[in-house]
């Protein structure tokens, strides 16, 4: 048995608890709080205890998945980044950088966003980048 | 944050989360529900109160901290900013102002005085129902308990007039003298884990990294330096008008990352409709959202558990997300699908080696960013920015000494009512909000046992005499219909909220509160008016 806390930040609303994710051989199987974190201060709230608790989701997406005769069907890797490339520079060529739109993440990481933002603007050629801030 | 970014030149959480519980001897909170939404700032308040703090809360709903707040305002959804005006018309007329700040450090004060002498507490009781001598002795517990902490969230953005009613909170923190100081301040209270971050990463139309301005042509410049290629010099499409321009044939194609627009928008109904005329709509995420269902391609990404990287809270403290365990299935980190389906298309400058070489890139280009790194962070736990270089220690109160922007600017804001008002056919206002137990739309929250089974389904609150004059008994199931859809769900009788309000929270696909919502939109920040809208409430079939 391998057993680790690692430190994190949740990913739930903005506060920035901290917390330790209990890893047992791989698997998430509990959340301990942050004693001394700026924020947490020991402290956490019912959602930070069960951050762990959708990671494991048997629902959890685990292959690609490519629209094919109206059904979302599996498909390899190289397929679906292959088909996203050609098809958004299909729609590119077609109608314009600015017929893409790109929704980067409240959820994701600063290091996501920015690379997101970053393809839209460097690659696409378009300012169409906007999240959920509003929403 | 448009409201904020035009009175002080930064659209930021003005102070820092612990100057709560040590600082602050009055909390003013508005369209926060403080202890569900954010239920460790609330211990703050908390700790704060044992000390002697003052609290008062205005909402339409009683919410929890409400209940033990030293004055409670419950007024009617959407006249925020008569009630500021009201009690800025106090502060001013019983001589509570600061004047050597309003002196020193703003403009535009006599233009407010002007409008808000309009504004007398029997005049904004006719608007807001809240008795004139209760918003009196708000008005003088603010401004007396230096410093005092102004704390809000969506409740006063969700409107047609959310830059207005931000704007209102500036006036009546300045004209107290309550910025720049610890303790004070106007707190935006962000509700997701990482909305600061995508803000601050340029995750918007009209900005790079660091809120640098597209349109500025020495911006552009140094993005197409740094990048090799950028996007055009003009600001580019929001979220709602991106899903609108779907269905006029002006958007063909939608990249959406960890969003979930088909149940975070408003006005659902016409949210499908747009995403199915997309000609090409790509997902990245952890599993198959009601917006995934509608792709032609899913991407899965990983979760938080599995990866590394930086979130950014809402005092604009960067912290350190650490990688657990390995990514679920054949899932992939978020920035290598984004960097494969780059170079795929030609990108240059998209192999990095790890997050922490991307955040040094971010590092470089933005210059609030300037001296946060993998290693201080490890070092230090935690960098609030602005952090402009690699000695600097961060910033915890913005605006010492002098805003962003040189001088604060009060703005004269009169009072306009919401988008749609009661009528015979529709008589109740509806809001919306979160549960302690639920996070947004339900993704991850719904799939948590303990979480799901504390509110497993969605219900409405509705008062008393509403609920009789309905002719509903405890427990019925009802049909809740706006001009733009109806959905069924059970009825909870509240005396929690006012008579003619009604309260649903949003995490509930099967009963999706903004299947019921409106669309129409704050002219400047492009924010829909989730907080108010109109419905009719009758019993459901059993």
């Amino acid at each position: 048995m391998e057993y680790r806390n690692v430190l994190t930040t949740c990913p739930y609303c903005g506060t920035g608890c901290n917390f330790h994710l209990q890893v047992l051989d791989g698997k998430l199987v509990g959340v301990l709080p942050a004693k001394g974190h700026v924020i947490a201060d020991g402290g956490m709230c019912i959602k930070g205890w069960n951050a762990h608790a959708f990671v494991h989701d048997k629902e959890r997406l685990q292959k690609p998945l490519i629209r094919k005769n109206g059904e979302l069907v599996e498909a390899s890797w190289e397929e679906a980044l292959g088909l996203v490339a050609e098809r958004l520079g299909k729609v590119k060529a077609d109608n314009g950088a600015d017929s893409i739109g790109i929704l980067t993440s409240a959820k994701c990481t600063n290091e996501e966003n920015y690379i997101l933002q970053k393809f839209a603007r460097a690659v696409i050629g378009t300012n169409n980048v906007d999240h959920c801030a509003r929403l | 944050m448009a409201g904020l970014a035009a009175t002080f030149g930064s659209g930021a959480m003005t102070n820092s989360i612990p100057e709560f519980g040590t600082d602050t001897n009055c909390f003013l909170i508005i369209g926060s529900n403080t202890s569900e939404g954010h239920p460790l700032i609330a211990t703050r308040i908390i700790k704060a109160k044992e000390r002697g703090a003052k609290v008062i809360v205005m909402d339409p709903r009683c919410n929890q901290v409400a209940s033990w707040a030293d004055l409670y305002l419950p007024f009617k959804p959407g006249t925020d900013v008569a009630l500021f005006n009201g009690m800025i018309n106090v502060i001013i007329q019983e001589g509570l102002a600061d004047q050597a700040f309003i002196q020193e450090r703003t403009e535009g004060f006599e233009e407010l005085k002007k409008l808000v002498a309009e504004y007398p507490p029997e005049k904004v009781q006719e608007i807001t129902d809240v008795p004139a001598d209760l918003l009196r002795q708000a008005a003088r517990m603010y401004a007396a308990a230096k410093p005092a902490a102004i704390l809000y969230a969506m409740g006063i953005t969700q409107h047609t007039t959310g830059v207005d009613n931000v704007k209102s909170t500036a006036n009546l923190a300045m004209l107290c003298g309550n910025l720049g100081i610890p303790g004070g301040g106007v707190n935006p209270l962000r509700g997701q884990n990482n909305v600061q971050g995508a803000c601050d990463m340029g995750g918007l139309p009209n900005v790079y990294p660091g809120y640098q301005v597209v349109t500025n042509a020495d911006v552009q410049k140094k993005f197409q330096e740094a990048w090799g290629s950028t996007g055009p010099a003009t600001v580019g499409l929001t979220v709602m008008d991106m899903v609108n321009g779907l269905e006029e044939g002006k958007v063909r194609a939608l990249y959406v990352m960890g969003e979930n627009p088909m149940l975070s928008d408003p006005d659902l109904n016409h949210a499908r409709h747009c995403l199915e005329k997309a000609e090409f709509l790509v997902v990245q995420d952890i599993f198959l959202t009601e917006t995934a269902r509608l792709a032609h391609v899913v991407l899965p990404g990983v979760s938080f558990a599995e990866k590394d990287g930086t979130f950014t809270n809402t005092e604009r403290r960067v912290q350190r997300v650490r990688q657990a365990i390995e990514p679920i299935g054949e899932s992939r980190q978020d920035w290598q699908i984004v960097c494969q389906v780059a170079k795929q298309m030609g990108g240059k400058g998209f192999d990095y080696a790890s997050p922490k070489e991307i955040l040094e890139e971010v590092s470089r280009l933005t210059p609030s960013y300037g001296g946060i790194s993998f290693e201080r962070l490890e070092q230090l736990g935690s960098l609030q920015w602005p952090c402009p270089a690699p000695d600097h220690p961060g910033t915890a109160v913005l605006h010492k000494n002098k805003f962003s922007r040189g001088l604060g600017l009060f703005t004269a804001i009169p009072y306009k009512p919401p988008a749609e008002l009661p009528d015979a056919e529709y008589p109740l206002t509806l809001t919306t909000g979160r549960l302690m137990f639920h996070f947004h739309t339900g993704t991850m929250t719904r799939r948590s046992k303990k979480l799901h089974s504390e509110v497993p389904e969605a219900y409405i609150e509705i008062h008393p005499d509403d609920a009789q004059r309905i002719g509903l008994n405890g427990g019925r199931r009802v049909r809740v219909v706006s001009r733009r859809g109806e959905i069924v769900l059970g009825a909870r009788i509240t005396k929690r909220i006012k008579p003619g309000i009604v309260f649903i929270p949003f995490h509930f696909a099967e009963a999706a509160a903004n299947a019921l919502t409106n669309s129409a939109m704050d002219p400047v920040a492009k924010i829909p008016e989730y907080k108010v809208c109109s419905v009719r409430v009758e019993p459901a079939p059993q």
